[in-house]
Order: C-alpha cells, then structure tokens, then sequence
C-alpha cells in the first residue's frame, strides 16, 4: 500500500481553488442516476447529504438514533470557529490556518487546514441564511467569544447549545429534500458492514434495530459521517450510542486509519461521582473565557473552597502560562490538572478536581452593569448580582445542568471539574478529496483523521463536521462519480451482496450463540479502564505493552464468555452494545499500537519518556513528522506505513503558551 | 449536598412488541445511590436483569446530557419525572427517598405507538418538519451573514423557540395528544426571522396539516405541555403559531 494524499499542486492559498476549476464535474442528467449512501446525520451527514441532494444525486441516509435530529453533534456546546474577523482584532484565513496547525501540534496537513478555514466564513453565511438563530448584538449583528489556543474572537455561538442550532439548521436543509423525495432516512438503522465490488464500495448492509434484519443498499459511492470514537474509554463526553462500528468495518474491509492513539482528553468536564458512572459531561470550553482555574496551594487543603483566601489559591494555569493564562489548548489544561492532582491539591471527596471559578468575571460584569445603569460605585452585592445575570444569559443551560449533575449551585461555589475523554482526532485515513484508501469510500467529520493532528482546538469540529459536508464533498466526489456515470444501479441480489450479509449475519449468530456469562456492559468497563489507565492523558512504553495483552486476554473472554440476552431478530439493544463493544475492543489494541509506536509526545498523546525538564511535551520532528497510517492485513494483524508531513508555508516551532 | 443510598421499588410497563399486550411488572433495586442519575439507576437494574438471565428493559437514551431529545419516559405520571424543566436523562436520584415505589411507563398517543417498553415512535414528528420546517435556501446561496441584521431580542425569542429538542414530552402531557407546542417552536422559530418571511404562509399551513395527518390531538389550552415541557417551551409560540395560521389560512383563500 502507498497512500497518495492526492495533494494539489501549487501555492497553498490558490489550491482549493484551482482544484475546484479543474475537478471533473457531473452533469444534471447524470447525477439524477447516481446514488450516495451517506451514513451518519449528523453536522457532516446531514450537511453532506442536503447539499448532494440539492446537486441531483439520488440519497439514502442512515443513523441508529430515532431521527436524524439526535445525532451526537446536537449535544456541541460552545461554538464554532470561523475566519469573519467582524471583531476587527487581526483575524484572517491565515490566522485561522495558522493558529489550527499550530494548536495541532504539526501533525496535520498544511493544503487541508488551510482549505478549511478558507470555507471557514461561508459557512456562517450559509447556517444564518437557513435561519439559525446564532447570538447578537444590540445592533442586530453576529456576537463572538473566545475559545483555547487562539488570542482572537472567532468563534460563533447559539448559548451553550451551538451544536444543536447548527445541526437543527443542517437537518432542515435535510428535511427539505426528503419532502422533495431526493433523500431518504433510514433510522433505527446501523450500518455493518461494506459492501465491496472490482475492488470499490458499492453499497452496504445494515440492520434494522427494530426488526432485527439485515438490509442491503446499494450506492454508487458511499459516505461515513458516523462520529468519532471517544466511547472506547467507556466514560467520555460522547453520547451512548457513539461508535466505531462503521469506520471499523471499513478499515476491516481495507480502509486504512489514520493516528489512531490521537485522542482529545478535556480539561472541563464534570467530575466522576462513583462507580455507577455511565458518562461524562462537559462544560463548556467557552467557560473558560469567564472562569478561572485554580487549586488550594496547601496540599490537602479540606475548606470550603469560598473559606480559602485568594493568597492562598495557585491559579495554575495563570502562573504557568502568562500569555495565553486560562486559555491554553486542551490538552495543555488537561495535563496541568492532572499535575496538580497527582501531586496532592486536588479537591472535592475524590481529589480528582480542581475549581473553575466565576466570581471574578461575575463582579466584572457586574461593575459594568452597574454603570450602565447609572451606579458608578456598586456595593460587591449589587455587582454580584448583576453578574450572575450576565452569566446565566451567556451559559444559563450550561449551569443548570451543572447544578442537576452535582446538587451543588455553580453560582455560589465554584464548579468543580476534571479532564475527560472528549474527542478522537484519529480516524480513517482519506485523502484530500476525504476518500479513504478503498474507492468510492468517503469519509466525513469527526470519523476521518484529517485537519486536527494531535490535538483539536475548540470551536473547530463543528467547522470541519459542516465544511466537509456542505463545501468540500459536494465537489470532490464529482471528481470520482464523473467516471461512474456509466455505472447503472448494482442490483443487491449481487452475489457480492450475498456474501457480506452472509458474513454479517454469521458473525451475529455466533454472538448470540455465546450464551456466557458476563454482560456486554461489563467487557467495556473493563475495557474502558485498561485504555484511560494506560492509554489516557500518560502513556509510557511499559503501560501499553501490557494493554495491548491485556486487550487481547479481553477480546478472548469476550468471545467466549459474554452474555446477550433476547433474539436476532427483535428489538435488542444489548445486541447492538454487543455489536459495538466487539469492535471497541479490537481498535483499543490499535490505539495502544500506535501509542507505543509514536515515541514523542505531541498534542494530546503525551509519552511520559518523551517531555521537557519543566515537563512539556516534547516533540520529536526529526521522526515523527508524519501521520501514521495502519492497514489491517489478516485479523487484527496490522502494518503501518507513513505519511510524511511536509510544512512548506509554516515553520513548525515548539509550542510556546507561555 | 448529602449523600444517601436507597432501596426502591420500580414498576416498569414491559411490552415485547407494537402487537403485544403491555403489561406492569414489579422489580427492587438495592442500594441506589442519591448521585446517580435515573437512567443510571435503570442501567442498574438491567445490568441486574441480564445477571437473572432476563431481558433487560429497552429504553431510549443518547446523550444523557438533556439535549438529543431522545430518553423519554413517563415516571409518577409526569413525561420527565418529577423535576421541572429537566429531561428524564438529567433526573437524578436524589429526586426520591429511601423505599419510594416508582412507576414508569412510555409516552403514550396514538401518534406514538410503543415499539418495546418504553420505546415508542416519534418519526411522526419527522413527517411534520419535512412538511415545511425549514428555510428553502441551497448551498453555498447565502450571502455574508452580517448583511440581515436581526434585532437581539427577536433572535433571542427564535433561539428560545428552537431550543425545543423533540423530545414528545408535550404531547404525552397533553390529555388531547397534542402536537402543538412542538409544531409552534418550529413555526415561531422562523416567524421572528426575517429569514423565514418568503415562505411564512405555505409553512405554517403545511406543517399544521401534516400534523393533523399525523393523528395528534387538538389544543384545549390547558397548558400542561408548557408544565412538563424540559425546554420550557413558552405557551406564547402556540399563540403566534394559532395567529400565523389564521393569518396565512386567510391569505391563502
Ligand atoms: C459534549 C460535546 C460538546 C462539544 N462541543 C463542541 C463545540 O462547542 N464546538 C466544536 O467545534 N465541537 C464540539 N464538539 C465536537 C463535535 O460536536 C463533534 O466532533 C462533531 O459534532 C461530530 O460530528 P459528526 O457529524 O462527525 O458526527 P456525529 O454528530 O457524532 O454523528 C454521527 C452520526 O453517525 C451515525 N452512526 C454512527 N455509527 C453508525 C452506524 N454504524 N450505522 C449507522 N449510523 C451510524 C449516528 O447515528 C449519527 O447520525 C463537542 C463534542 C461533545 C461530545
Ligand atoms: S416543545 Fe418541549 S416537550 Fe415538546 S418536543 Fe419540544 S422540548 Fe419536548
Ligand atoms: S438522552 Fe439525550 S436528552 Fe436525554
């Protein structure tokens, strides 16, 4: 295998759009004859199938929530990044480009980032025109806040629920042409597996989750927009549902993954309360912008967090980082937490957490409110209160929440939060045009590796989920269907067919034929601990040595000793789970590989062997400059092969924070 | 805040199929502690079912963060549980006390048929924004976003009325089975936007008959879809929608 990135040639501002001058195109006539199966509805599901609907092209969609709605993107906070610079404070595509790549950690590649924030702003345009009601200004214009890792206001916002906005706004556009009979939804629906025909994915076999049977549909190409992998650590800020299952089927069936180990652990999440845990849930990077971490500096310190002085608090990050202070990239804040709590000052009953203040800034804006009102010298009452109105306006959802979750109200006592699994900057390896190594293969969102590297910024997911579906696809896979057009619907009785649903159907029956006697749950708990414990925000070599055994002990037992209970063919959501966690479980080992063999840290993967005196990641260019690309060759036997990154625009640097 | 563990016992409707006959069945959980949340507590006793060699409860259930509009289960007679404007996902056990019974059963309407347990089917709501709920503008139309201003406290109400997460509780509170705080969120939402006016009429007159179609009730104001709605969906919408649809019935004759 040697995977051509596809990268177009010439200057890096003049790439896309001399790609989109010169890409084959489809015509009407023709496009009414092809068919797309895009599977996943969320930000880059829904986006990508609306816009190939719109183009002509035949669509089928598929998500296993019950609508299209509740996809996982509804559940995205803070906002989304884009390169408007109506804040006039020195934001450009450039800047945008720049500050990606560089929060990245230069592990992602120069023509893709840069592409992306140039589409960065039409995307704004295109969501206020479906009418997605984002935040303003007195004046009726856009409002922006700041997110980690940049020193501009960039990012775009509907509260604390930007996410749902966008993907409300997406599904609509997809609502529209299922009303026009151009898409049609398949809920309740999972994808398992792909189809393949003369060595192109030509369709796909899914299951009805409320029958039970096994479908076949065929496409003349076929999308994943299925989401990323976090659930592999069982407690994240994924939803329940989140999976690897389709982007797993590809890669058995030749697609190849692209970093793997490349995994976003949160700083703002709320605490983990006890063993029953089933998820984590974040706040809001965008807190960050109002609130200030800190811990006791005694170690040990049991006050109320109100009864510590403010001399005797270590706004850590603040004295670490100077320059960037509270908003340094994630995976920066994780790490300084974790520091803190390893060495003693955590607080709470865990000690597992530090506090996320807001008093501050609520007396700040309360000053503000004061003398907007005429009150040029306020009492610290009058100010509090005004502030916590302010406050509750800007994250109201987020708060409420937080007093739900913990019983305690984040308006009087500082939050208290911990780093948590949140997002997987690895995923399937696709080139430029976002295919992955098989033909006519695509893959979209959170579920292909591409422009994060080793560590994401906030606020660009969302960007990438809509620029992938609505500006990007729509042109590039013009460029390979132009070919096809020839190609006349595949019937599913296709022998090919016949074959994969065969497999799919026996690898079911030999689930349910297990009849063991530990729960699906209970194979991704443990699971879940081996990854966080030592493939989390630390790795050393040791630690994923024996992972990767340990995983391979798991997979054996589970194989042989789990329970499922109910029947094929009904509604049987332990099923699925089972479905699910058989291929958790095998990335998992995946994931340890690629850790082991990424012997720097860079981003989010952090190897203890590998960091500065005053403990930073250290990077290592000179042998790792690359993106690490693993193709399965027999059963969960991989090789791995590189990709070298070439930075022909931007110097990499260290990382510098400070 | 206290802790606590408790022992309840839960009173589950169990239905294997559309067809089949539901009926009630009692189960004990021991030892619930006051942090979990409810579907934690319910993940508890399935884990507890599939131990005994049973079938676990089918329940709906995504994000577990109150905002996919997914979980949706009637518990003490109240879509959502006891807690206002909460989702049953963020419920949380310290809602209950020590040997409380609980009773849980789906979202019942006959726009809604159970599929097992307390899963039921809410693609009718689907049909009733692929009907008109959107605004007909193709990719890569749009012109720059700061061209059309809107005044903040419009934005503020349409973001208001779009907050709403589909979840049907409004219709499973509504003695008449009515859709409609559901269908005013969506047609408030794009009301207060100049981006909506171009097809305000069709809209409105389309969404409202699809929803008829669909088999929900008619409103009787009596507003219980606003007191268990976990959005807190403002009454006012049904109003703006009751205008919008006298206004455009009349344009349109
Ligand atoms: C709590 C939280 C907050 C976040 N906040 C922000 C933020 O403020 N800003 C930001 O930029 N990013 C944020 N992110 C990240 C961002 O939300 C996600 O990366 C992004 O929404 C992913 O979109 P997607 O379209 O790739 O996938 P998803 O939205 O996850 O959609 C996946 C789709 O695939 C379907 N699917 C999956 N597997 C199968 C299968 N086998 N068969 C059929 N269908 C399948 C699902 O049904 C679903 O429709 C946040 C993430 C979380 C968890
Ligand atoms: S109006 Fe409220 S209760 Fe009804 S679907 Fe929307 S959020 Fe749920
Ligand atoms: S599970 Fe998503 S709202 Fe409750």
């Amino acid at each position: 295998m040697n995977l051509d990135a596809k990268i177009p040639a010439g200057e890096l501002e003049k790439k896309w759009e001399d790609y989109k001058g010169h890409c084959k195109l489809v015509n009407p006539a023709n496009k009414r004859n092809l068919e797309i199966i895009v599977v996943g509805t969320g930000l880059a599901g829904a986006s990508a199938a609306a816009s190939l609907a719109e183009l002509g092209y035949k669509v089928k969609t598929f998500c296993f929530q019950d609508s299209a709605r509740r996809a996982h993107s509804i559940a995205a906070q803070g906002g989304i990044n884009a390169a408007k610079n109506y804040q006039n404070d020195g934001d450009s595509t450039f800047r945008l480009f720049y500050d990606t790549i560089k929060g990245g950690d230069y592990r992602a590649r120069e023509a893709n980032v840069h592409r992306l924030a140039e589409v960065s702003a039409a995307i704004i345009d295109q969501c206020v025109a479906q009418g997605v009601p984002f935040a303003r200004e007195y004046g009726g214009m856009l409002s922006n806040r700041s997110f980690g890792g940049t020193q501009v206001q960039r990012t775009f916002y509907a509260a604390g629920q930007t996410g749902q906005q966008l993907l409300l706004g997406a599904y609509s556009a997809l609502n529209r042409q299922v009303g026009l009979g151009t898409v049609k939804n398949y809920e309740r629906h999972e994808m398992l597996d792909v189809v393949m025909i003369d060595g192109k994915a030509r369709g796909i076999i899914a299951r009805d989750l409320v029958t039970g049977k096994l479908e076949r549909h065929f496409g003349h190409a076929v999308l994943l927009c299925t989401g990323g992998y976090g659930n592999v650590f069982y407690l994240s800020t994924n939803a329940m549902g989140s999976n690897v299952t389709a982007a797993w089927k590809a890669h058995r069936r030749g697609a190849a993954f692209g970093n793997p180990c490349f995994t976003q652990i949160h700083p703002t999440c709320i605490p983990v309360s006890g063993d029953h845990q089933s998820k984590l849930t974040l706040m809001s990077e965008s807190l960050r912008n109002d609130g200030r971490i800190w811990v006791p500096k005694k170690q040990g310190d049991t006050r109320k967090p109100n009864e510590i002085p403010e001399e005797e608090r270590d706004y850590y990050l603040e004295r670490r980082y100077p320059a960037f202070g509270n908003l340094v990239p994630r995976d920066v804040a994780s790490r300084a937490a974790k520091e803190r709590c390893d060495a003693g000052f955590g607080v709470g009953a865990s000690k597992q957490a530090v506090y996320l203040d807001f008093k501050f800034n609520m007396m700040r804006y309360g000053r503000i409110e004061a003398s907007k009102q005429g009150n040029h010298n306020p009492d610290d009452a009058t100010m509090l209160a005004l502030g916590k109105e302010v406050v509750k306006e800007k994250y109201g959802n987020l708060f409420d929440m937080y007093a739900k979750i913990t019983g305690e109200n984040p308006y009087e006592v500082p939050m208290r939060i911990y780093p948590a699994v949140h997002y997987t900057m690895g995923g399937l390896w696709v080139d430029y045009e976002l295919m992955t190594s098989v033909k006519g293969l695509y893959a979209l969102g959170e579920a292909n590796f591409s422009d994060h590297g080793a560590n994401r910024l906030g606020a660009s997911a969302l960007m990438q989920g809509l620029a992938d579906g609505y500006f990007v696809i729509p042109y590039t896979i013009g460029n390979y269907l132009a070919d096809e057009i020839s190609v006349k619907a595949i019937p599913t009785t296709h022998e090919a067919f016949e074959k994969t649903e065969k497999e799919v159907a026996e690898r079911i029956n030999k689930l349910m034929s297990i009849k063991g006697t530990k729960s699906v749950e209970s194979f991704h708990k443990r699971l879940g601990k081996i990854m966080w414990d030592k493939c989390g925000m630390a790795r050393n070599e040791k630690g994923l040595q024996e992972a990767i055994l340990e995983i391979q002990q798991l997979r054996k037992e589970f194989w042989s000793d789990v329970r499922i209970p109910g029947e094929i063919e009904s509604f049987n959501p332990e099923l699925d789970k089972a479905n699910r966690v058989a291929d958790f479980i095998e990335l998992g080992e995946l994931m340890c590989m690629d850790a082991l063999n990424r012997k720097e840290s860079c981003g989010g993967h952090f190897r203890e062997e590998s960091q500065t005196e005053d403990g930073e990641a250290a990077r290592d260019d000179a042998n790792f400059m690359y993106v690490a690309q693993w193709e399965m060759i027999s059963d969960c036997k991989w090789n791995m092969q590189k990709e070298d990154l070439k930075y022909e625009v931007i110097k990499p640097s260290s990382r510098n924070y400070k | 805040m206290e802790h606590y563990n408790m022992n309840l016992t839960l009173k589950v409707w169990r239905q294997k199929s559309a067809t089949a006959q539901g009926n009630f069945e009692n189960y004990q959980v021991k030892n619930i502690s006051s942090e979990m949340s409810f579907l934690e507590m319910i993940d508890v006793l399935n884990e507890q079912l599939v131990a005994e060699n049973k079938e676990p409860i089918a329940f709906d259930h995504d994000c577990r963060e109150g905002i996919c509009g997914m979980c949706s289960m009637h518990i003490n007679g109240r879509a959502h549980g006891p807690w206002d404007a909460t989702t049953t996902c963020q419920l949380h056990m310290r809602a209950f006390k020590d040997g409380d019974t609980i009773t849980v059963e789906p979202w019942r309407a006959a726009a809604f048929p159970v599929i097992r347990d307390l899963v039921v089917d809410r693609s009718a709501f689907d049909r009733i924004q692929q009907a008109g709920g959107f605004v007909s503008v193709n990719t890569g139309n749009a012109q720059d976003a700061n061209c059309l201003p809107v005044p903040k406290d419009d934005a503020d109400l349409s973001f208001a009325a779009a907050s709403c997460i589909g979840c049907g509780a409004c219709v499973a509170a509504c003695k008449n089975s009515s859709a409609m705080l559901f269908v005013s969120a969506k047609v408030s939402q794009f009301a207060l936007l100049p981006q909506g006016q171009p097809e305000r009429t069709s809209r409105v007159l389309n969404m409202v008959a699809q929803m008829d179609k669909e088999g929900f009730g008619s409103c009787t104001n009596t507003g219980a879809c606003e007191a268990e709605c976990p959005k807190e969906i403002s009454l006012t919408n049904i109003a703006r929608l009751n205008r919008e649809y006298m206004k455009a019935s009349f344009l349109a004759e």
